[in-house]
């Protein structure tokens, strides 16, 4: 009897436990955004974003971009005669919520997806959209491995990108360094425990080269290193007309004071890592005079394209369009012009086309989509003056 | 020359945090033979009073300095009489252990309280002055660190040779059971050397914030490594070497950057570390006693 009693109480426990389950995945699929299906003739374009968890503003700006886009776009009378229907889903910042998300979306028709921002999610989202032969376009993920896969070094097929992969930003500061600054003999300081660091300072040490520029020096520093005066010491005696220090701004910020303290003069450069408000606070003004970083975007940049895109967005959402906003913007136009090229609402071709698409003009720069589907594509050098980012110009590579 | 002088300098001035730092974890360890790993997230903690002293309640930097040894001081006692007292006649290697959770602890606590990200300290708490005499740069903060360390170097000796403290602290370090039966407060002397000891590591925090113009909630770990290892050098349990070890310890790894290649400055230094500790396991400093049975 007793042995009965507690079986029936094991099964209403399982039932219940069912019924949540069954409960939390109607609710994921009550996010925001129109239900796929509403519109016979429209093209479903599935929005997979951070909009909670750690990068939430991220995902934020870059699907207003995208959805600025699309309303431009079905304003303009659509792609194909038919309008852009956006499905916007939360992927809440993690990999696995991206995977999910990713299946929903495919369950929903869409014929492509844009997002998520991440390279680690990306990744998430990748085995899904591979396996049902749907595009993804990555507005930000600049991992080299998020379009290439790292055992059989394949590019994979339905993965592209609208940003260029991190070492490429090593490129771009060397042309800077030899055809703007006029430099001829530049010292590296990279931050030799990440990739990124070292990434960035081996395609500059190759650009460089090839302008016909010396390298005098190559040094490192790790992560948390707070001293650097001693390397910099060494540097001020080797003289060097640039200095080249990609890294991360907790320790180029102290770096580049140190150097300035120590009495070196010489312009300094990094990368995207160098782009954050404590670098003005712990280097100050005056320390940050004569530095450059390269970025994706700049807001201030003059490009009539630019311009109107800024404007435009300002006033929908009543901010600045960070380089997110612009990334994701040019993801769906990249897409867009996917579609025209393809003449069909349809994946499978969709993805050829893309593969295949050749100085688009985006906001972010013209780009073309190289054999493993990263764009090539310009970048702009952004200036530290009185403590201010300002727009020195832009590069084409 | 020139060069190398500046260098000289750079190295002085990196040696003088470290030793700063190795003094209290020398002095603690000296006392009741208990490597404090959470020494650094002390002086991570003594960073953060200071930042939030100069920047919410406007003190001067004395006075920052001043909160933070207080603060740490208290710290300091409560940490040995929840973690560290009960297992005073367990193994070292229990104690060894629950150093290291009370370093996460307080690292992930402060973490979790103000959030992962550096704070920056104002350019007004310690205005930068530069020094240039014949090319060489010389600043105000170097000066200021190189004599805090000496002078907290000889109050520290002077508290533990010719104090009645001191005397009880030496008779602990000695023989604990003699010394209650000698009529000492085993207890109360170990709560004074771990106030001492957090309050050296404050002052370090303080000063290293200052020096770098950041805190941050992980900034304790490196520097607590880096100076483990000058106090070891310089012979773990003496308060001279713990500043001799912490200045050769700056000066390495500054000719190792200057003269030999960046990459190699953290390799060379343990490198350095493992030599000290085979040749001469006792430290520059230390003297063979053999072990107590």
């Amino acid at each position: 009897m007793k042995k009965n009693y507690q079986k029936k109480i094991a099964a209403f426990i399982i039932m219940v436990f069912m019924l949540a389950i069954v409960a939390g995945c109607g609710g994921g699929a009550k996010d925001t955004g129109d239900k796929a299906g509403d519109k016979a003739d429209a093209i479903n374009v599935g929005i997979n974003v951070e909009l909670s968890g750690g990068v939430a503003s991220y995902g934020t700006n870059a699907k207003d971009g995208a959805v600025l886009a699309i309303e431009q776009i079905n304003a303009d009378g659509g792609v194909l005669g038919m309008q852009l229907n956006p499905i916007i889903r939360d992927c809440k910042s993690t990999a696995d919520e991206a995977m999910s998300v990713s299946a929903a979306l495919v369950g929903e028709k869409i014929v492509a997806q844009i997002g998520p921002l991440t390279s680690g999610n990306v990744a998430g989202s990748t085995p899904i959209m591979m396996d049902n032969k749907i595009p993804m376009i990555a507005p930000a993920a600049t991992a080299a491995n998020v379009t290439v896969d790292d055992k059989t070094g394949k590019t994979n097929e339905y993965i592209f990108r609208v940003c260029f992969i991190d070492p490429f930003q090593g490129t771009l500061m060397a042309q800077f360094a030899a055809d703007n600054l006029k430099a001829k003999n530049a010292v590296i300081y990279a931050d030799t425990s990440t990739d990124y660091g070292k990434g960035l300072a081996e395609y500059f040490k190759k650009t460089f080269v090839e302008k016909g520029g010396t390298i005098v020096g190559e040094e490192g520093y790790v992560k948390d290193d707070r001293d650097f005066r001693a390397t910099l010491t060494k540097i001020k005696g080797m003289n060097p007309d640039f200095i080249y220090v990609p890294g991360y701004y907790q320790e180029v910020a102290p770096l580049i004071k140190q150097a300035r303290e120590l009495g070196i003069t010489a312009p300094i450069g990094g990368g995207d890592g160098w782009d954050s408000p404590d670098m003005v606070s712990v280097a100050g003004n005056d320390a940050l005079n004569n530095t450059y970083f390269t970025n994706h975007y700049s807001s201030q940049d003059t490009d009539p394209n630019v311009v109107k895109f800024v404007e435009a967005y300002k006033a929908k959402y009543n901010k600045d369009p960070d380089a997110f906003a612009a990334l994701g913007y040019d993801a769906v136009q990249l897409m867009v012009q996917g579609l025209k090229d393809a003449q069909a609402a349809d994946s499978v071709k969709l993805t050829a086309a893309l593969a295949q698409i050749k100085d688009f003009q985006g906001i972010t720069g013209k780009m073309s989509i190289d054999e493993q589907h990263n764009p090539v594509k310009a970048g702009v050098v952004i200036e530290f003056k009185d403590g201010a980012q300002i727009m020195n110009t832009r590069i084409q590579p | 020359m020139l060069e190398f002088i500046q260098q000289l300098v750079n190295g002085l001035s990196l040696g003088a945090i470290y030793a700063l730092i190795a003094l209290g974890y020398t002095m603690v360890y000296g006392i009741i033979k208990l490597i404090n790993f959470a020494h650094g997230d002390i002086m991570m903690v003594g960073g953060f009073v200071g930042f939030f002293s100069l920047t919410i309640f406007q003190t001067n930097i004395v006075t920052a300095m001043i909160a933070a040894m207080l603060t740490c001081a208290v710290l300091g006692i409560i940490i040995e009489k929840i973690a560290y007292r009960p297992l005073r006649n367990s193994t070292r290697i229990a104690a060894l252990i629950t150093a290291i959770g009370v370093s996460f602890f307080l690292e992930y606590v402060t973490i979790f309280l103000l959030g992962p990200s550096q704070r920056v300290f104002p350019d007004t708490a310690f205005p930068i002055k530069a020094y240039n005499i014949a090319g060489l740069s010389i600043l105000n903060k170097d000066i200021f660190v190189v004599i805090s360390a000496v002078a907290l170097m000889l109050i520290l000796q002077y508290i533990i040779k010719w104090t009645k403290t001191g005397k009880a602290m030496r008779a602990v370090s000695l023989d604990q059971e003699a010394a209650v039966l000698m009529g000492i407060s085993v207890d109360k002397t170990i709560s004074i050397t771990f106030a001492i000891g957090s309050a050296l590591a404050a002052a370090a925090g303080v000063m290293y914030g200052v020096y770098y113009s950041t805190v941050n909630p992980l900034m304790g770990i490196i520097p607590g490594l880096k100076a483990f290892v000058a106090a070891v050098l310089g012979g773990i349990g003496i308060i001279p070497g713990a500043m001799v070890g912490g200045f050769v310890m700056g000066l390495l790894e500054t000719m190792v950057s200057g003269y030999g290649n960046s990459l190699y400055r953290d390799a060379v230094a343990f490198g350095v570390l493992i030599l000290i500790l085979l040749i001469k396991p006792t430290g520059l400093f230390g003297k063979d006693t053999g072990e107590k049975v």
